[in-house]
Order: C-alpha cells, then sequence, then structure tokens
C-alpha cells in the first residue's frame, strides 16, 4: 500500500497493508500512552472507565477543574467524529461520558455504520500552546524505522503532505544506534520547540523509538505532541499498531487486544489462519497466495463485478479450512457468487477441489460458484469437482472465470466487460 | 546462461529437519539437476545425520567447507530465521533464499543492517524462491509449470507468479530464471536488481515483472527500466482495486514522495517504456506482443 510497513487503523481493510500475513494489531490510546510513559514519555494523567461512575469517580479522583472525555476505539478522527469533549464539571463528566459511552462514533475511519463505544479515557485538562506531530513507521526505501515529525499537529499527516510538505521532517534511524541524541535536538528544533524544552523533547523521541522498538511496533504516532504553555513536552493523544508476525515474543499482546474492536468475520477467519478482509462488494473470493488474491479482486472489478472479501487460504489449505472460509463468505447477506481460483503449487488442485465439495455440501451453498483450478494435480481436482454432482461452474482460466463469476453474480446476465 | 542460479550451483537447506524444509529439499532434489545441485543441510542439533542422502552439518560455514555450496535456502521457523540469514551472510555464501514467511519485521531491520558492506546475497524472505526452469528449483514453486526458454519473470508474489508462467506457458514460452521477491517490507533483492541481472544475461530476450501496490520498487526498477535496460519489459500491479487506505495510508507516500498505489505505479511503468495490463489474466500475452 505505501512505501512503508505502516498498517494504521484505516488500513484495516486494505490487503495490501496485509501482504502474506494477518493485519497488524491495533491497540487504544490509554493503552498505548501506558507502554510510551514506560520509555519516559509524558502524557496527561488519566484513567480508562467502562461506565459513566466510573468516568465520574475517574475525574474526582483526578482533580482540577478541566477534564476530557475520550472515546476508546481503534479509528482515528474521534474528536470531529464527536467523540473528544472537554468537561468543566464533574456534571459535565457525567454528561458527555453518558452520551459518549455506547454511541456508535462514525469517522472517517469507521465505515458509515460507526463503531460502538465501549470504553472512556478520562484525562486531565491540558494547557494547550502548541500542537505537533511525531510518528514512526517502517520505511521501506531506506529498510530502517523512519521519524517522521512536522509542526502541524493535530490534523492528519498526509493533509500536511498534501498542502506543506516541507513542513514534514524526517530521520531514519540507524538500527545499530537508535536514536542519536543530536538527530532528536534536530528535530525538535526543525518543529519549533523552544530550546529550554529541547531536553525533554529528546527524553519524547528517544522514548518513541526504544517503544516502536521494543514492541515491535509497525506504527507509533503521537499526535497530538503538545508544546504547554510551561513548556512542557506531552504526548496528548497516542497510536500504536504491532506487527503480527511478533506476536510469538509478546504474549502480554493477549491483554491488550480488543476484539469488540475487530470485524467478527476477521476474527472468525484468524482463528483458522485464514487471512480474510472484509469489503463491500457482493462476489465472494477464496484464492491461494495474497498476490493472486489481489489480482483475482482486480479482474473481477475489470469485468464489472465488485469483490465482497479478500481471502488468502495459504499454501497449508485443509478441507476444514476452506469450509470454514466458505461459511465465513456465506455469512455475508448480499453474497451473489463465489469464486475459487486456486493456482496449485505446494497446494494440490485435488485437495482443494475436495475441500470445495465437502465444504459445499457442509453448508447450504445459496449463491452460484465458479471453479478456476490451475497447476499440480489439475485435471485429478478437475473430475473431483466434475464427479461430485454439485452445479459448481468450471473456469478455464482466470479471465473466463472471472467473466463467469460476475455475470452468476448478476443473475445469469451477460457481465459487461471492462476496459482492459 | 540465467540469473543467480544454474546447474553448477550447489546449495545447502537451513532447517532441512523441519517438515517443510525437508518436503521441499526432497522435491528440489527430485528437480532436474537437483540430484547433483543439493549437497549439504544444516542443523546444529543433528551434525553427521543425513536426508534422503544429504549430509548434515552444525554450521553453515561448516557445510560451504566440506561440500563447496555457496547458496543456502532457509526454511527456519520465523523466530529463528533471521538468524540463519545472518549465519549464512556471515559465512560469506554467494546468495540466501530465505522461504520463512512471517519473520519480524525488527529482525529483517537489523539483519539487513548486518549485511552492509557484505557480498551476500538475498532473495526474499516470504518469497517463492528462485528457479532456472530445466536446471535447477530452488523453493516452493511447482517445478513441472515451467520449462526452459528466454523470458526472465520477477514478481514479489508466488502464487501470481506461477499464474504468469502458466500464460507464458499456454503461449510456448518458456522461461531463462523466475525469481520471487517476497512480500515483506524488509527484504533482499528487489525488482531493480533483478532486472539488471536480467538485462545481462544472454539468455534472457524479455521480462514479466509483476508488481503490487505498496513501496516504491516498482517505480524504482521502471526509472531505471528507462535508463538502462536493453530488453522490453512487460507489467502488472496488482492491487488496483484494493480500497484505498484513508489515514496514515499515505505516511508510507510522505516518505517515497507520493508513490504506491496501483494507478501510480503503473503510470510511472508506462512512462518509462513499460508496456502494461490491468488484466492479469494477460500478462502472457502482453509480453508476446513486445518480442520481435
Amino acid at each position: 500500500m505505501t512505501a512503508i510497513n505502516a498498517r494504521p487503523a484505516a488500513l484495516q481493510n486494505n490487503p495490501s497493508s496485509n501482504r502474506g500475513r494477518k493485519t497488524s494489531m491495533k491497540i487504544h490510546e490509554y493503552q498505548a500512552k501506558e507502554i510510551l510513559r514506560r520509555y519516559g514519555v509524558a502524557t496527561p494523567r488519566g484513567a480508562r472507565c467502562f461506565s459513566v461512575e466510573e468516568a465520574v469517580a475517574a475525574a474526582r479522583e483526578l482533580g482540577g477543574k478541566v477534564w476530557v472525555v475520550k472515546a476508546q476505539i481503534h479509528a482515528g478522527g474521534r474528536g470531529k467524529g464527536g467523540g473528544v469533549k472537554v468537561a468543566k464539571s464533574s456534571e459535565e463528566v457525567r454528561e458527555w461520558a453518558g452520551k459518549i459511552l455506547g454511541m456508535m462514533l462514525k469517522t472517517h475511519q469507521t465505515g458509515p455504520e460507526g463503531q460502538k463505544v465501549r470504553r472512556l479515557l478520562i484525562e486531565e485538562g491540558a494547557d494547550i500552546k502548541r500542537e505537533l506531530y511525531v510518528g514512526m513507521v517502517v520505511d521501506r526505501g531506506t529498510q530502517r524505522v523512519a521519524l517522521m515529525a512536522s509542526s502541524e499537529g493535530g490534523m492528519d499527516i498526509e493533509e500536511v503532505a498534501a498542502h506543506a510538505p516541507e513542513k514534514i521532517h524526517k530521520v531514519f534511524i540507524d538500527p545499530g544506534t537508535g536514536l542519536k541524541d543530536a538527530e532528536a535536538d534536530g528535530i525538535a528544533a526543525k518543529i519549533g520547540i523552544p530550546v529550554a524544552s529541547v531536553p525533554q523533547a529528546r527524553v519524547t523521541l528517544k522514548g518513541l523509538y526504544k517503544a516502536f522498538d521494543e514492541s515491535d511496533s509497525s506504527l507509533a504516532e503521537i499526535n497530538p505532541l503538545i508544546l504547554t504553555g510551561e513548556g512542557r513536552v506531552v504526548a496528548l493523544d497516542a497510536k500504536m499498531n504491532f506487527d503480527d508476525n511478533a506476536a510469538f515474543r509478546h504474549p502480554e499482546w493477549q491483554q491488550l487486544r480488543d476484539l469488540d474492536e475487530e470485524d467478527p468475520a476477521e476474527v472468525e477467519a484468524s482463528k483458522y489462519d485464514l487471512n480474510y478482509i472484509q469489503l463491500d462488494g457482493d462476489i465472494g473470493c477464496l484464492v491461494n497466495g495474497a498476490g493472486l488474491a489481489m489480482a483475482t479482486m482486480d479482474i473481477i472489478k475489470l469485468y464489472g463485478g465488485a469483490p465482497a472479501n479478500f481471502l488468502d487460504v495459504g499454501g497449508g489449505a485443509t478441507t476444514e479450512k476452506v469450509t470454514e472460509a466458505f461459511k465465513i463468505m456465506l455469512r455475508i447477506a448480499h453474497l451473489k457468487a463465489i469464486l475459487v481460483n486456486i493456482f496449485g503449487g505446494i497446494m494440490k488442485c485435488d485437495v482443494i477441489a475436495a475441500g470445495v465439495v465437502a465444504a459445499a455440501r457442509q453448508v447450504s451453498l445459496r449463491v452460484p460458484l465458479v471453479v478456476r483450478l490451475e497447476g499440480t494435480n489439475v485435471d485429478l481436482g478437475k473430475k473431483i469437482l466434475a464427479e461430485s454432482g454439485l452445479p459448481i461452474i468450471s473456469g478455464s482460466n482466470m479471465a473466463d472465470a472471472a467473466q463467469k463469476v460476475v455475470a452468476a453474480a448478476e443473475g445469469g446476465s451477460k457481465a459487461t466487460k471492462g476496459k482492459r | 546462461m540465467s540469473i543467480l542460479i544454474n546447474r553448477n550451483t550447489r546449495v545447502m537447506t537451513q532447517g532441512i529437519t523441519g517438515k517443510t524444509g525437508q518436503f521441499h529439499t526432497k522435491m528440489g532434489k527430485e528437480y532436474a539437476n537437483g540430484g547433483s545441485c543439493y549437497v549439504a543441510g544444516v542443523n546444529p542439533k543433528k551434525p553427521g545425520e543425513t536426508y534422503e542422502g544429504i549430509p548434515i552439518f552444525a554450521t553453515v560455514k561448516e557445510a560451504k567447507e566440506k561440500t563447496g555450496a555457496t547458496v543456502s535456502v532457509i526454511y527456519v521457523p520465523p523466530p529463528f530465521a533471521a538468524a540463519a540469514i545472518d549465519e549464512a551472510v556471515e559465512a560469506d555464501l554467494d546468495l540466501v533464499i530465505c522461504i520463512t514467511e512471517g519473520i519480524p519485521v525488527r529482525d529483517m531491520i537489523r539483519t539487513k543492517y548486518k549485511m552492509q558492506g557484505k557480498r551476500t546475497r538475498l532473495v526474499g524472505p516470504n518469497c517463492p524462491g528462485v528457479i532456472t526452469p530445466d536446471e535447477i528449483k530452488i523453493g516452493i514453486m511447482p517445478g513441472h509449470i515451467h520449462k526452459k526458454g528466454r523470458i526472465g519473470v520477477v514478481s514479489r508474489s508466488g502464487t501470481l507468479t506461477y499464474e504468469a508462467v502458466g500464460q507464458l506457458m499456454e503461449l510456448g514460452l518458456g522461461q531463462s530464471s523466475c525469481v520471487g521477491t517476497g512480500g515483506d517490507p524488509v527484504n533482499g533483492l528487489k525488482h531493480i536488481d533483478v532486472l539488471k541481472m536480467f538485462n545481462e544475461d544472454p539468455e534472457t530476450d524479455a521480462v514479466i515483472m509483476v508488481g503490487e501496490i505498496g513501496g516504491s520498487d516498482e517505480e524504482n526498477a521502471a526509472r531505471w527500466v528507462k535508463a538502462g535496460m536493453k530488453k522490453p519489459v512487460v507489467g502488472f500491479i496488482a492491487g488496483v482495486t484494493a480500497p484505498p487506505g484513508k489515514r496514515m495510508g499515505h505516511a508510507g507516500a510522505i516518505i517515497s514522495g507520493g508513490k504506491g498505489t496501483a494507478q501510480e505505479k503503473l503510470a510511472v511503468m508506462e512512462e518509462c517504456g513499460i508496456k502494461v495490463t490491468k488484466n492479469p489474466a494477460e500478462m502472457g500475452k502482453l509480453l508476446r506482443s513486445v518480442l520481435k
């Protein structure tokens, strides 16, 4: 998707960010702040709450006169969507907590239906003098972690990139040394942190890198990083995503995971080690290999259809996995057809064919099924499909299969050919 | 000729005692000249043992010294795979092909860092491997779908590479070598490196470059094609229909200067004289159209 292996919240529906692997794990703002605090990054004091009563009690405990009530969902743009409110009394804390908890919060990252708010973060108010941006991602180009920083905090970094790219400063961090003092100080100066606050900014930036590195992050972002009236450097918001490949050495991630925030179909698929991403169309796709899966989506679209999902069954698909994949796709209410596109390598076509037949018998297959098999044991696979007696439409190659599935989804009317 | 590997290549398998390593070592040994190509295996706990007649050594260094193997293929599980690459680089091998999928990015950043200034080339990780048809196969691709010929194939993906090969074969076009560079963000050879090798290979007439959204490997390769490639290149980019990331989706683009989407890649490739198709079923036909 990007030049960088950043797989942030908004990309959860993007197979590219997911190339050959599961999606990057996301955590809540309050969890990211807990991690960052351990690395010396200053944040406002706050508490995570599940209820209005907890929120009011948390505000009392925090003291002060101003609090911020923040919806905790795995999506950005919460402020604009009405999920972040300032309260100037405990009554207001109660009021806002009551309104935000349980709301369907819609942001540019949640999709039109929004995401239900189940958790809040109650924080002390902050004296914001300036809003800055700092973030870290893995840069493919240099094969290093990139620190990006900007004086334009509080807005989307791509907005800054579009309108004032000169305001984005970068450092590609040497993995041997980590972020150096001079680099941190240089970035701090470039984004307008006054000399007196540079030492604290250095601690913040170095802490952010250490947290990113030791947590096996794929993304870490503090937006905004604020400068207070007293010259303190504070992380007002925080976001961290983790590299799923490193899950084996992070047992603590299990506690950080919030299944309510994940797509149920994707959670179900992950149990069977299926690489699945829900999309908006009506043609289900079951493919082996991430690249071929993306190409299959492309060709469906090219012939006028719309893929309902991205699904890579991987190289070790069993009958069970194929069956589960069918079940997950068939849960999509508006599903109109399914395309199975397999180029058998290690994955033998007869195994896939047997899986498809078994799955089709187990689930009630209420939509047309088009199958295209190629590669290892293809003849055996085709024979199994033909002898199954199931109404399977056979595709002779990728183009033929795509045209047939689009036609089937359109109810048998001839598929409109897209431009080539 | 061919690129990277040929019938004279001597290869060792790191992770030869695991199920995957065994299966693919056996398949590789049975393919074409594999019987003389696969000469060693590595497992620190099982030196002195053999698998399919292939001797197992404790270290890469020892395997190299005893058998003359200068290429390794890695099937070591993800937690230990980066260290396996490090060991092969330390032993000064010519080429390391890492098939393992799921290596933490953090590990690969460190491994690439250690590889600076070393001569060892890396293909992968998370890749199908490399094949020079009818000579040698190192990796997990099905050997039987290939045949020797004069078309080079380079791709980040596994099955999409097989698809391209399948289409070539339908048109009767064999391959000089096929290289899967892998799907991970931090990896070894890129499209540009492989194109340069195909350019120098007298037995390659034209190249199919299969790309994917993300990163700027294809753009970099395309710019080099314009400047220095003497042979026709055709391309396809998977992911045209992948829904665009809204948010930091462009953080990567910021770093690389606005690159990454399929449309952008295709545009750059066309500008650089690469014929492209948006139809993954037409990679083979497109390649044939540019042959003299």
